[in-house]
């Protein structure tokens, strides 16, 4: 009986031809899609940045021509500071370390760190919104005041806070990827929260959620079918400055001196506080490096996120051109909201839209 | 007091305007700025309270400061005779409640590696962190703002991709590499600029010799009267103030852009618009202002984010402020002073946010539904 309620929410496509189209109506692939231009451009080379990224992790081994915490091979100790050259191509650290398999093998520890901070505040997150907006209620009042009060904290102290709990100002592998990825957990359930609770409640309110309640369908069954479907549809954007902040955060820990030890993980905050006082005698190689890979890595899921949050509102949204953007361009555009009717694939292409509205 | 929570926190966000507040207000007529700001005033004490809680608990869920500190150095009946003589042996609950209480009067407690009040570190270093982040700030206003514009006046042409493009940028680079390759450039391999610090030796001893020190350098070099200390003073603080401020900027050239092409599609502006007001016009007169009114409420959160950037330029360009110091003592596991030093800082966070919510409610009326 209560199955009879999914019907009128929100999916008029017959099922054979939903099926066929579904992997198109997927966050990304759909903005995809949907960009034009400059906007197009962007999203494609945060694609890019985050695919290179995320490769370097996996091969990470077969790409790096040392391990991460090694000082000497065949020939002898590295030595260190070392210019770039044959032997090192980007030269060797203060410690005697290669900069190359470092930045190479930085790329785990961030993902690692970027993996469980994600799943950790996007999971409490979302439930604690789900929950607190749903019930309402003196829980509700009091999860709102806490997680505004989080908010509104700077998230490095918290961060800081977080991290000498965790691991006592200790600096192993694994101690420092989930110090850093729970600190931003801490940071980050507040935002999810927020939307989520947002969302929840406007949905609450909605004709489809009391229809529901009449069938006699329970409460954990609204709450997942019939609210929290609905209302995921701005996480993708939060999703992505998740994950550019635990970069960041992983290395400002690690520049402050709460980084993973060389020996157990390379991490480029970590160098990068080594780096501070090559700097000074103009040795670059040791900061350039890591610090370069840290601004590649987040502008690749900052420029991802960028685009899919002005995708999805229509005021920042590029539209394509009609081809002599006249009048009557503008008004075939205006038919159809965030479409072009000359979207590869013609019309096709507009029917995932046409289900949302 | 609980009850009237959920509204102050709707009104956090800009945009949300809730119903039923205004209708009362309509009813009630006058008074509602003041009933706003008395509740956002109350509003300061729980979130001070869960701040100040949050801080304790973290920091003893390791253990007492003084094994943290001293552990391995000292025989086990000397550690335990200090950890009895400083209390830290009594149930935590009290220990908590005795916390409380000094924070109440004003004691953040002291530092355990210098044996100083927290409060006196914030006076001796405060200052400098506020410097920074003022010129800081101010930097961030001085290109945030006006290529926010120029991105909006120019949507979509090659102006508006590049200052996005900057923004994200901006973003991307964190404040201590930012730092690192203005050093680099600037200090080492130009060196048109010094390379750390707030004032070279010279200037810090004439600076030292004035009678009542403000502590903020800029405004005691010029009471030296001698424009060289106000030279250097200045030349230390560009790189740093670069930094913080060009990261921070990002932030408001995004927002000026969003607001401004907002405000540029908004009726009242197709209304002149259609009265033939130029395209320049709408947007220097109609368009702009209104649009920097969000700036005011971001501002208020850039506080907590500035603060954050403030610990990593200072500990980049050793700058002696209250980053610098939290750095020192984290390093020396003096876990009692980056406690103190947080919830200090969380105090101030909190009554910084209430000020800045006050100019808004002032300035705009929506925020005060």
């Amino acid at each position: 009986m209560a199955t009879a309620t999914d019907a009128p929410v929100s999916e008029p496509v017959p099922a054979p031809a939903r099926r066929r189209r579904s992997w198109r109506r997927l966050p990304v692939v759909h903005q995809l899609r949907q960009s034009v231009g400059l906007q197009r451009g962007m999203l494609v080379t945060g694609l890019v940045l985050t695919a290179i990224f995320v490769l370097t992790a996996i091969f990470a081994p077969l790409l790096a021509p040392y391990g991460f915490g090694q000082l000497r091979d065949a020939d002898g100790l590295f030595g260190a500071q070392q210019s770039p050259s044959g032997g090192h191509l980007l030269g060797t650290t203060v410690g005697g370390y290669d900069v190359l398999s470092r930045t190479i093998y930085g790329t785990r520890t961030a993902l690692a760190v970027i993996v469980v901070a994600v799943v950790l505040s996007l999971t409490i997150g979302v439930l604690l919104g789900l929950v607190s907006g749903y019930f309402g209620g003196w829980l509700d009042r009091v999860l709102v005041v806490v997680c505004d009060a989080v908010y509104a904290f700077p998230s490095l102290l918290l961060a800081i806070l977080m991290g000498i709990a965790i691991s006592g100002g200790q600096s192993s592998l694994w101690g420092g990827i989930l110090a850093a990825a729970i600190s931003i957990t801490v940071v980050f359930i507040p935002q999810y929260f927020r939307v989520v609770r947002a969302e929840v409640v406007r949905i609450k309110a909605e004709p489809f959620v009391e229809s529901a309640r009449v069938i006699g369908a329970g409460h954990r069954r609204i709450m997942g079918r019939h609210v929290l479907r609905n209302a995921t549809r701005t996480l993708p954007l939060i999703v992505t400055l998740n994950m550019s902040e635990a970069i960041l955060t992983l290395a400002a820990l690690g520049f402050l001196g709460f980084g993973i030890q060389p020996t157990s993980g390379a991490e480029w905050g970590f160098d990068l506080n080594k780096s501070l006082a090559d700097v000074t005698s103009g040795i670059w190689w040791t900061a350039v490096f890591p610090g370069a890979a840290i601004v590649l890595t987040v502008l690749g899921f900052t420029l991802v996120g960028e685009s899919l949050n002005d995708l999805a509102d229509p005021r920042l949204r590029t539209r394509r051109r009609a081809p002599d953007q006249e009048p009557e361009g503008l008004a075939e555009v205006a038919v159809v909201p965030g479409g072009a009717l000359t979207a590869p694939g013609g019309l096709r292409g507009l029917e995932p839209l046409g289900g949302e509205q | 007091m609980t009850a009237t929570t959920p509204e102050l926190a709707d009104s956090s966000q800009p945009d949300s305007s809730a119903p039923s507040p205004s209708a009362r207000q309509h009813r009630r007529g006058g008074g509602r700025l003041g009933s706003y700001l008395f509740i956002r005033f109350l509003l300061i004490f729980p979130t001070i309270f869960i701040l100040v809680t949050t801080v304790f608990f973290l920091m003893r869920s390791t253990g007492d400061p003084i094994t943290a500190a001293q552990g391995g150095r000292l025989p086990p009946d000397q550690l335990a005779e200090r950890i009895h003589q400083a209390g830290y042996d009594r149930p935590l609950f009290a220990q908590y409640l005795d916390y409380l209480g000094g924070i109440v009067h004003g004691d953040f407690g002291r530092t355990f590696s210098d044996n100083r009040p927290v409060l006196d570190v914030l006076k001796t270093y405060g200052t400098a962190t506020l410097e920074l982040t003022f010129y800081a700030l101010l930097v961030a206003l001085l290109v945030g703002i006006p290529l926010g514009r120029l991105a909006a006046a120019r949507r979509d042409r090659i102006p508006d991709a590049a200052m996005r493009v900057l923004a994200i940028l901006f973003y991307a680079t964190p404040v201590f590499f930012l730092g690192l390759l203005f050093k680099l450039v600037f200090s080492t391999w130009l060196g048109w600029l010094p390379v750390a610090g707030r004032a070279s030796t010279g200037a810090e001893i004439q600076l030292s010799t004035l009678n009542h020190p403000t502590g903020l350098y800029l405004v005691d070099a010029i009471r030296t009267g001698d424009p060289a200390v106000v030279r250097d003073v200045l030349q230390h603080a560009i790189l740093p103030a670069l930094a913080l401020g060009l990261v921070t900027a990002g932030i408001f050239l995004r927002l000026v852009r969003t607001n401004v092409i907002g405000t540029l599609g908004s009726g009242y502006v197709e209304a002149a618009r259609s009265r033939g007001v130029s395209e320049r016009r709408l947007l220097r007169k109609h368009a702009y202002r209104p649009a920097l009114i969000p700036i005011i409420t971001v501002i208020g959160l850039q506080i907590a984010l500035l603060l954050s950037g403030a610990v990593l330029t200072e500990t980049t360009f050793e700058w002696k402020g209250l980053g610098f110091q939290l750095v020192q003592y984290l390093q020396n596991r003096d876990f009692v002073a980056v406690q103190g030093m947080v919830a200090l800082l969380a105090v101030i966070v909190a009554i910084t946010n209430f000020v800045v919510d006050v100019v808004a409610a002032l300035i705009d009326p929506r925020v005060r539904y």
